[in-house]
């Protein structure tokens, strides 16, 4: 029981990083976009090649960092690997749903986002095989916390929920302190009325791709760390991601963070009743209660 | 000949039955504006509800009521109609995302679900024991299939025919005025969830009608019937031949499930083995291409909405 609520809490921070850039995306572009889970695979892959990469260039980066099994390299992968998923949610938006959002058709970037998951989930199979992958074949042994009840924690699993929330601080700390967090909050409020006081909207837009780009990328990193780096990775986790922004509200950063936690925890503690072949099915669940209780979500407002 | 003749007949029946729930998708997504993620989800229910309601008693999952076949059918009918009612009533209200995603959702629960539940639909090794109607008075092979395929056909006509009334009809009216313009709709008294709700139900019900009719093709259904796959060729389907359109939606059922089916046999006669593995990851790729390329390139599809003009 406790062990399932220590895993569902670090299972919830990996799920916040990935909806924080699904709900803007949904609030700002107005549409579901079903291919957010891929930009997680795209990360967890890109940091698997720059791994290997800044491996061979700095063998200095090569040896763990005691008692993780993460390496100095993995962590400059990880950084590298932000910057290029960011980039490529900017490239996809340009190339595929700024092109259906111009000629109007709002409600056909649902189905684009589906044919552009199934494109990168796929090519992805054909790059890097079927097979699953790891960042470090070491076996790193869990601590025991406690006997009775039992706790186990990897090391690596303490860094993770550590860095996600560093993460979450510092995008706390941008979006309320700094005048560009202030401008996102405009453009997520109301484009137009933004644009009028002077902010860029196709900037601004990018700048969403990007920051939500970046940190499914970790999202994707820390998934592949705690468990492994597969191409069906992104499928797995498309409707957990989705059911933790409809938790806290769509268009809630906050609710989006608070979504991650409650559908982590509660997918966890699940499977104390449930037998664990149900579990993809119990965000679907999750979903329905809040459809039924609180529809507009935990943080979230009723906008048509 | 009868040989040569047996592959077209087997083709023309699975393109028929798809797009049937093509058809279905039209009234929901072309017709209407309303985005079905979980097409696979209705069609399953379809496909389920009747080998559960018109099979024969099996020792190891639930049903076996040896219904009378087209009660059992209509059956599979309302059980969709169900699953479409409840997913509906909880999000019609709220904005279009919440649809997509809790249909999307209800695929993945329902696949789950019938993977699952052995007790219910004997799990991965899927559901059999069905008798297919009248099969023991033809009891050639051949000439069943075609039977069957004319049946099929008759079905097909019959809900392109309603749904083509359905069109021109004051609903069908209220259901392009609701998806232009809501609150102009609203203005005039009607309501749009309700509206947006029967075009859902009515939509999935013809979904699990063709999930019914595949079920009694194959005296068969299992967990692989009601994968994500399906609800991406049918939306393929429906893009390539022009939402709105229901004679495109019947061309693109035709024109994909060749694809389809052309692709994977090209694949696996002609590429590498070592590529052969990935026969399926690259009609995926194929599929994801169609629907982004037609998106861009031509989103009305290739015979492209006709606007009626009212009187």
């Amino acid at each position: 029981m406790i062990q399932n609520l220590v895993d569902g809490f670090l299972v919830g921070s990996i799920l916040s990083l990935g909806a924080i850039g699904l709900t803007m995306v949904m609030h700002v572009l107005r549409f579901a976009n079903f291919s957010q889970a891929e930009l997680l695979s795209i990360g967890a892959y890109a940091a698997l090649v720059f791994d290997g990469v800044f491996g061979q260039m700095l063998p200095l980066f090569q040896s763990t960092l005691e008692p993780l099994s993460l390496t100095g390299a993995l962590v400059l992968s990880m950084l590298a690997s932000m910057l290029l998923t960011g980039l490529s949610a900017v490239v996809i938006d340009q190339l595929v749903f700024r092109r259906i959002r111009d000629s109007g058709e709002e409600l056909s970037m649902v189905f684009a986002s589906f044919g552009v998951a199934l494109i990168i989930r796929n090519g992805i199979s054909l790059l890097f095989g079927l097979k699953s992958h790891l960042y470090s074949n070491e076996i790193v042994f869990a601590i025991v916390v406690s006997r009775d009840p039992l706790l186990l924690i990897k090391p690596d699993q303490v860094f993770i929920l550590i860095a996600a929330l560093v993460l979450m601080v510092l995008l706390h700390l941008v979006l309320s302190r700094t005048t560009f967090g202030y401008a996102l909050q405009a453009v997520a409020e109301n484009p137009v009325l933004a644009q009028v006081s002077g902010v860029r909207l196709s900037f601004m837009v990018a700048m969403i791709w990007m920051i939500g780009g970046a940190l499914a990328a970790t999202a994707g990193v820390f998934y592949g760390l705690n468990n492994q780096i597969n191409p069906v990775m992104g499928r797995d986790l498309v409707l957990p991601i989705f059911a933790a922004t409809i938790v806290g509200g769509i268009g809630s950063i906050y609710g989006a963070v608070l979504g991650g936690f409650i559908v982590g925890i509660a997918s966890n503690l699940a499977l104390v009743v449930l037998p664990s072949g149900y579990s993809p099915a119990v965000p679907f669940l999750i979903i329905l209660l809040v459809l039924i209780f609180r529809p507009h979500g935990v943080l979230g407002e009723a906008r048509t | 000949m009868i040989g040569w003749l047996s592959y077209p007949i087997f083709f023309a029946t699975v393109a028929s039955i798809l797009a049937i729930a093509v058809l279905g998708l039209n009234l929901q997504w072309g017709i209407t504006g309303l985005f079905n993620g979980g097409v696979a989800a209705f069609f399953g229910a379809g496909a389920y509800g009747l080998l559960i309601l018109g099979g024969t008693p099996q020792p190891d999952h639930m049903g076996g009521f040896e219904w009378f076949y087209p009660v059992a059918l209509l059956g599979g009918v309302l059980f969709s109609g169900l699953l479409a009612w409840i997913v509906g009533l909880l999000t019609l209200k709220l904005r279009h995302d919440y649809l997509a995603i809790a249909t999307f959702g209800v695929a993945v629960a329902f696949e789950n679900f019938v993977r699952n539940a052995e007790w219910f639909s004997g799990g991965a090794k899927g559901m059999r024991g069905f008798e297919r109607p009248l099969e023991s008075w033809i009891a050639d092979p051949f000439w069943f299939n075609l039977a069957f395929l004319g049946v099929v056909l008759m079905a097909l006509m019959g809900v392109y025919a309603l749904l083509e009334r359905l069109l021109r009809s004051p609903f069908g009216r209220l259901l392009r005025a609701i998806r232009e313009d809501e609150h102009a709709a609203q203005s005039l008294g009607k309501t749009p969830s309700r509206v947006r709700l029967t075009a859902f139900v009515t939509g999935s019900m013809i979904m699990g009608l063709a999930g019914g009719l595949y079920a009694t093709f194959y005296a068969f259904v299992s967990p692989q019937d009601v994968v994500p796959t399906l609800t991406f060729q049918v939306w393929a389907m429906l893009i390539v031949g022009g939402a709105g359109n229901n004679r495109g939606g019947v061309l693109g059922a035709f024109l994909i499930w060749a694809a389809w089916t052309a692709s994977g046999w090209g694949l696996s006669r002609f590429a590498p083995v070592e590529l052969q593995l990935y026969t399926g990851t690259l009609q995926y790729i194929l599929i994801g291409l169609i629907i982004v390329g037609m998106l861009l390139w031509r989103p009305q599809g290739l015979l492209p909405e006709k606007l009626i003009m009212s009187q």
